[in-house]
């Protein structure tokens, strides 16, 4: 039994924790809220000394009224929605191919997770120059070797080459965790059901895929959060041409490039929303899982 | 009992397997294979790629020109620093929820986690402005900060699932024989939670290493860490893929390393501990 003193002392320990990322959600999150009510253009002489004006709801019209908006949140759906697509259905073929019996099982597992660990910035660069160049990438010479005049990747085809990059990022993300999960499953259930002769497809679809959803689920919802702030692979690629400016990349444009800080604020309250509809999801999974 | 089987099946998804390891694994490969070429040659098919002369120049080009040495060390620096600050803070939090777990930890925890969600970008001016404020622009002590702060949530949640796996009997078995606080959590708890606390730091010195938001936005010459060092090279003067890829390389390689060995860990740490 925890005794009054224990309690006491481990208040004290969580403090610290507690308290700092109190301060990081609550000191820039009243900010951006502050900023989003008011007209704040520092480059036209706006500045916090002089006092900002009060604008209520307009910043948030605005945002949502420029023609940029709809589009950005297009491209923000389809990136997130094709690379969960591909993630998540070549991830599930990859674990269940990484769970047969095979020589050099480990090295191989090494090879699919090893993009996981490059960089945004490299993965996008290298990505964009030595594959997806249009002179003398690896694209266009196998392209030309065919007989076939190369495709400008990110120009041509923007949408699906930022997919593919992006997809190649979190492949081994999923593949990695559904692995684990398919481990976790009794053996001995698959080879009753294919003594019994049941088909390898109807096995898939009634014993693995029922065994995989809780971490399917946990797969796409923390993808989604990570996928819906990407920045690095827009920011080095396209630079948010080609239709491929997400809301984030809209807002950082908004805030640092256009530097209107109010209109951009009010953008970050709508990803935050964005984001918390989506957090709400994923709270709910770990939470259960913390009382089992 | 096992499942018999035939050396041919075997034989077919080995070759399956290893086939599409290397399709994943090589833009990787030819990054690696490009650093050791001269630039003439590195913009060629790849056949004529393949059998061009090896060469070592490029990576000391890279150093000379944009001091891989000095980002390299913002870095390392930045990452560990902000696990290292990060892991002092964490582990008081992680140890007391684990074992003097109360009503609210649950919720803490769950709150915890939902500072993690909240979207960078929403928050980019604010953090800008008190940097600018504070003298943090472009510092090495800023960025730790951030990156800590970002990471503490997945600090915390990784040493609370490792540090709910110590048996509670054995810290009830020295408190028993009269250990204090102290010494129960210097001699009993620390042994066994130095694997948990070895995986965490290596989990997350990976993370802040490839973290690309702050470092980009709030760094210019002097603590640029790698991240900004590679992504000076996306508007290339001449020939530059082959440093282009040596860079990369240099950037990639530590922590892809670390990489490989924190698996296991990467699974638990990235999913908060909901999948094992």
């Amino acid at each position: 039994m925890a005794t009054q003193h224990s309690r006491s002392a481990a208040r004290l320990m969580m403090a610290p924790a507690v308290v700092l990322l109190l301060g990081w959600m609550l000191i820039p999150l009243s900010m951006t809220l502050f900023f989003s009510f008011k007209k704040y253009l520092p480059l036209r002489g706006d500045s916090l000394e002089n006092g900002l004006e009060w604008v209520g709801f307009e910043n948030y019209a605005r945002f949502v009224g420029s023609s940029s908006f709809w589009p950005s949140v297009f491209t923000t759906l389809l990136i997130v929605g094709g690379v969960l697509v591909i993630t998540v259905a070549l991830g599930i073929l990859l674990a269940i191919l990484l769970d047969q019996p095979m020589w050099g099982q480990g090295v191989v597992r090494i090879l699919v997770i090893a993009p996981f660990f490059v960089m945004p910035t490299v993965s996008a660069l290298v990505w964009k120059n030595l594959f997806m160049d249009s002179t003398n990438g690896f694209f266009a010479h196998t392209w030309r070797a065919f007989g076939m005049q190369p495709i400008e990747w990110l120009s041509q085809a923007s949408m699906p080459s930022i997919i593919m990059i992006v997809s190649w990022q979190w492949l081994p993300f999923a593949t990695l965790i559904l692995l684990t999960a398919i481990q976790s499953l009794d053996s001995e259930q698959l080879e009753a059901s294919e003594m019994d002769g049941a088909p390898i497809l109807s096995r898939f679809f009634y014993i693995v895929l029922p065994h995989l959803s809780r971490a399917i689920t946990i797969v796409i919802l923390i993808q989604t959060i990570f996928l819906l702030s990407i920045f690095a692979e827009i920011f080095v690629t396209t630079g948010g041409a080609f239709g491929t400016r997400t809301l984030t990349y809209l807002i950082f444009q908004r805030v640092l490039e256009s530097q209107n800080i109010g209109l951009g604020s009010a953008g970050g309250v709508y990803a935050i929303i964005l984001a918390n509809i989506v957090a709400i999801f994923l709270m709910r999974i770990v939470g259960k899982n913390l009382d089992a | 009992m096992a499942r018999a089987v035939t050396n041919q099946r075997k034989a077919i998804n080995t070759a399956v397997a290893w086939g599409i390891g290397l399709l994943i694994f090589f833009p990787i490969l030819w990054i690696f294979i490009l650093s050791f070429k001269t630039e003439s040659d590195a913009i060629k098919t790849p056949i004529e790629i393949l059998s061009a002369t090896w060469t070592l120049e490029n990576y000391g080009v890279v150093q000379e020109r944009s001091d891989y040495g000095k980002h390299f060390y913002n870095s390392v620096i930045i990452a560990v620093g902000s696990t290292l600050l990060g892991l002092i803070i964490a582990v008081p939090a992680a140890w007391s929820m684990a074992f003097v777990p109360s009503k609210r930890t649950k919720d803490i925890l769950l709150w915890m986690l939902s500072t993690k969600m909240l979207p960078a970008v929403g928050v980019l001016y604010p953090i800008y402005l008190l940097f600018i404020q504070l003298g943090l622009l472009d510092s090495r002590a800023g960025l730790v900060i951030v990156l800590m702060l970002i990471n503490l949530p997945i600090i915390v949640w990784m040493l609370y699932t490792y540090f709910r796996e110590i048996p509670g009997e054995i810290l009830e078995a020295a408190r028993m024989d009269g250990a204090t606080l102290k010494s129960e959590i210097l001699y009993v708890l620390t042994p066994m939670a130095i694997p948990g606390m070895a995986s965490t730091v290596l989990l997350n010195v990976i993370l802040a290493w490839n973290e690309a938001f702050w470092t980009l936005n709030l760094t210019a010459a002097k603590a640029a860490p790698l991240t900004a060092f590679i992504a000076s090279y996306s508007s290339p003067e001449g020939l530059f893929y082959a440093k282009l890829s040596a860079a990369s390389t240099m950037a990639i390689a530590p922590i892809l390393i670390m990489g490989w060995f924190s698996q296991k860990q990467l699974v638990r740490g990235l999913t908060f501990g909901a999948v094992k």
